[in-house]
């Protein structure tokens, strides 16, 4: 082992974009068979030092070597020429082409484009790895996890044997995260370098060999990844000791809040999205959603806030005196005035509750602007709070007038939540609030959250890491094909058995 | 009983514009470019022609003309003037990223003005008394049929009584179609034109691809306006005479889902519906001729309709159709 040559090394690379270093003299080594995991907290640079590999950005300084010689890398072809390939967050691919199409696309050949040939050596490329893509199936067809299998047979048919994976299991299922790490193991066996960018700790456990970490733009160190533990790579993360342990304070005199009884949706295309389901939500109690994606966890915050038509069922919004409010039939609006806030973080963030091109004080007036009687609506308030939500969740920003899709993901959703907190709801929904957030961040967000509890809001929890369920919610409310598989005690369940709820209806019961 | 052997080709020749107009504007907007500025590149196209043939009839003063000179010369000059126009369209909306929606309107606004300018001074220069140009000669060569085709009754008369530019335009329309979905060429186009930042990063160069989509798409529309003097209106130009077809290419381009293979047959329907007022019984109140005139805007609107219920993607507009692009905007 200790002969191996780096296929690619990267030296004292440095990138900086206006006043912001993005990256400080970074060291960088990549083998082939090996899987590397370059961890850091979001804005650590890791994304940007794989984009100047992968030839979008051109380093301001330092070499890069590939395979021992110095090369400059111009743009993403000379990037494919050199057999390296990224894979983004963001996929790139045309909708309305096949697979096939997407595949070949950019590259040269004859002019009559054959797609049956094209499709033939995308199966074979599939059968060598295991990858599961109909080279004829519209990209509008595919699930996530299709497209990124696109994204990737796409790269390898350039002849990449360098992969880099820009946060790859963010938007996948557990199950999909499985089948993806079975292929990329599959791929290192057959001798490709690959990449991963994640701050998830327990991927890197499961899946890299080594693992190399970057914080605030500079290189922190590289190691085995047996040789090291969550907690340590975790510290070198953040640059001080990081307690990994979520708090769970008691709930304090909870009260039913929110009574959804018999609640079904249809969606568009009349498929049934949620099948009679009934739960109370209590205040000062933290109910935590679980289900694979697509199982209802959208619609069902979405029917609560009153933006969703309800088939049928009853959704009650409980006061403090006893009283009991229809939320059926109520608009968005007056559903709100009640003290009912929507954070939902939809997969690409920007979808829903923030606008991009707005800057951070008008996204705060979205939700402000009604108030008051002036006819000039109140820009002092909004800017204010701005300020405060970018002090207290330490928003990356160059200041409150920037637009939003300019700040990272992380930011933006900092920002949302912020927002949704700052309104003092009594009743929060949120879902994956802390999604493609690093451990710090999210961290944050669970506080936030759990501060929200202790001032007796009913929180709704929609969330895709099941670890992070089961230490965080009271109880969780697991849903399976949009009807309630079960609604467990978040204390005493068990991952195994919660994923089994998931999957079978009541879980563990036929077995 | 309705005159079908007359109907056809008087549809037929009314098409051939909107064909040209259309399958110009499918070619663009395939690479993105919404340009609305084709009515004025068509009106272009046709005065550059009327231009080169009035230079040529001038030239050779009643001595006999080269049939090729005769053909080529107007051509020429059509193709280069809309060419002109292409390039414009391109540097103001790629290069320059102005919006694409107001830059094809000042654009069909400017062209409609420069034909009329010079529309208005050819006709002050040969000094005639009736407000039009009369280049009949120029005229003869392009819509010279097929000799035999006279003597082939109604089968001749529905498909070979037409110049050739008809049947370029066929051609053309063709071509496109096997391009855009058979090639590597049309591949990439259709990926500028629906996720130009995933083709950038695919390596295809985006501003090439719109320069050449949308130059190459004038240049076949503005044979439409050439077709519509030298053939169509037997030589005549005459300020205003060229209507609203380049609008109705437009609309054609919708109708036919961005297919210009079915844009051959489909603009001898719009073709058909547009002259179907000539064919109405005689006695009918003149006002309903209107109304006549309107029926390819509402064939288009009840396509629109059809197709957004039916909401397939591969009907739908090039998704980045009318947006700039810029590759470090995010």
């Amino acid at each position: 082992m200790d002969n191996k040559v780096a296929a690619v090394k990267m030296r004292d690379i440095t990138k900086t974009f206006g006043a912001t270093v993005a990256n400080d003299k970074v060291w960088l080594d990549i083998y082939r068979g090996e899987i590397l995991a370059l961890l850091g907290e979001n804005g650590s640079g890791k994304t940007t030092l794989m984009n100047m590999l992968s030839g979008i950005y051109f380093p301001d300084k330092g070499q890069i070597f590939v395979d021992g010689r110095e090369v400059s890398i111009r743009s993403p072809k000379e990037a494919f020429d050199l057999g390296i390939g990224m894979i983004h967050q963001h996929f790139k691919l045309v909708d309305v082409f096949s697979a096939a199409e997407n595949i070949v696309l950019g590259l040269k050949g004859s002019g009559r484009l054959d797609i049956d040939e094209v499709a033939k050596n995308v199966k074979a490329i599939c059968e060598e790895y295991g990858f599961e893509v109909d080279p004829y199936q519209k990209i509008y067809d595919m699930s996530v996890s299709q497209k990124q299998q696109v994204e990737i047979v796409k790269v390898l048919y350039r002849g990449a044997d360098i992969l880099i994976l820009d946060e790859p299991t963010a938007v996948l299922t557990p199950q999909e995260t499985d089948k993806l790490f079975a292929v990329l193991r599959n791929m290192r066996d057959l001798g490709k370098a690959i990449v991963i960018i994640t701050h998830k700790m327990h991927e890197v456990e499961e899946l890299s060999d080594r693992v190399a970490i970057l914080r605030h733009g500079s290189f922190v160190g590289d190691m085995l990844t047996k040789t090291t533990n969550a907690q340590e790579m975790t510290n070198m993360m953040v640059g001080h000791a990081v307690v990994l342990d979520i708090d769970r304070p008691e709930p304090k005199d909870p009260k039913p809040r929110i009574r959804v009884e018999g609640l079904t949706v249809r969606d568009i295309e009349g498929v049934v999205k949620l099948d009679n389901v009934s739960f109370t939500a209590n205040s000062g109690e933290i109910l935590g959603v679980a289900g694979i994606s697509g199982c209802g966890q959208k619609e069902l915050l979405e029917a609560i806030a009153g933006l969703q038509p309800i088939e049928s069922g009853s959704i009650k919004y409980i006061c403090d005196d006893g009283r009991e409010d229809e939320l059926i039939g109520k608009d968005p609006l007056s559903i709100q005035s009640l003290g009912v806030s929507l954070s939902f973080v939809p997969e690409d963030r920007l979808g829903m509750g923030l606008v991009g091109s707005m800057d951070l004080t008008d996204n705060m007036m979205l939700r402000s602007f009604r108030r008051g009687r002036s006819l000039i609506a109140d820009r002092k308030t909004p800017k204010k709070l701005a300020e405060k939500v970018v002090e207290e969740l330490e928003v990356n920003t160059p200041g409150v007038s920037t637009p939003v899709r300019r700040l990272s993901g992380g930011n933006v959703q900092k920002v949302l939540v912020g927002r949704e907190i700052s309104s003092a709801p009594t009743v929060l929904l949120t879902a994956y609030a802390v999604r493609g957030l690093d451990i710090n961040s999210s961290y944050m967000i669970y506080d936030l959250i759990n501060k929200q509890k202790e001032k007796g809001v009913a929180v709704v929890y929609v969330g895709e890491d099941l670890d992070v369920l089961l230490e965080l919610c009271d109880r969780i409310l697991v849903l399976c094909g949009g009807k309630v598989s079960g609604i467990v005690d978040g204390r005493g369940a068990s991952k195994r058995d919660v994923g089994m709820m998931m999957t079978r209806l009541g879980g563990a019961a036929n077995e | 009983m309705f005159d079908i052997v007359g109907f056809i080709p008087r549809a037929v020749v009314q098409s051939i514009p909107l064909l040209y107009g259309s399958t110009g504007e499918t070619i663009t907007e395939k690479a993105g470019n919404l340009n609305l500025g084709i009515p004025g590149i068509m009106y272009v196209g046709g005065i550059s022609g009327v231009i080169g043939a009035f230079l040529y009839e001038q030239s050779c003063k009643g001595a006999s003309m080269n049939g090729f000179l005769a053909v080529a010369i107007p051509m020429l000059f059509c193709l280069v003037g809309s060419l002109l126009m292409g390039l414009l369209y391109c540097l103001l909306t790629v290069t320059l990223r102005a919006n694409q929606n107001v830059t094809g309107l000042a654009m069909t606004t400017f062209g409609v003005g420069f034909g009329n300018f010079f529309g208005g001074s050819l006709i002050k220069l040969t000094g005639s008394d009736m407000p039009s140009i009369t280049l009949s000669q120029t005229s003869l060569f392009f819509s010279r049929k097929l000799p035999f085709a006279e003597r082939l009754g109604w089968f001749g008369k529905i498909f070979l009584s037409y110049g050739f530019l008809a049947y370029l335009a066929i051609v053309i329309a063709f071509v496109c179609a096997y391009i855009l979905k058979r090639t590597r060429t049309g591949l990439h186009l259709r990926a500028v034109g629906e996720n130009p930042a995933t083709a950038d990063a695919a390596g295809i160069n985006i501003t090439r691809h719109k320069y050449i989509a949308t130059c190459a798409g004038s240049m076949i529309a503005g044979l439409g306006g050439l077709y519509y003097v030298m053939d169509y209106a037997c030589g005549i130009w005459s300020n205003d005479a060229f209507g609203d077809r380049g609008w109705l290419a437009i609309a054609l381009v919708i109708f036919t889902l961005w297919r210009p293979n079915v844009s051959v047959f489909a603009s001898i329907l719009f073709g058909g519906l547009y002259i179907l007022y000539l064919f109405m019984p005689t006695g009918t109140n003149l006002a309903v001729k209107e109304l006549y005139k309107m029926l390819p805007y509402v064939v288009t609107i009840l396509v629109l309709i059809a197709v957004s219920m039916r909401r397939k993607k591969e009907n739908h507009p090039p998704e980045s159709l009318g947006v700039a692009y810029f590759r470090e905007d995010r």
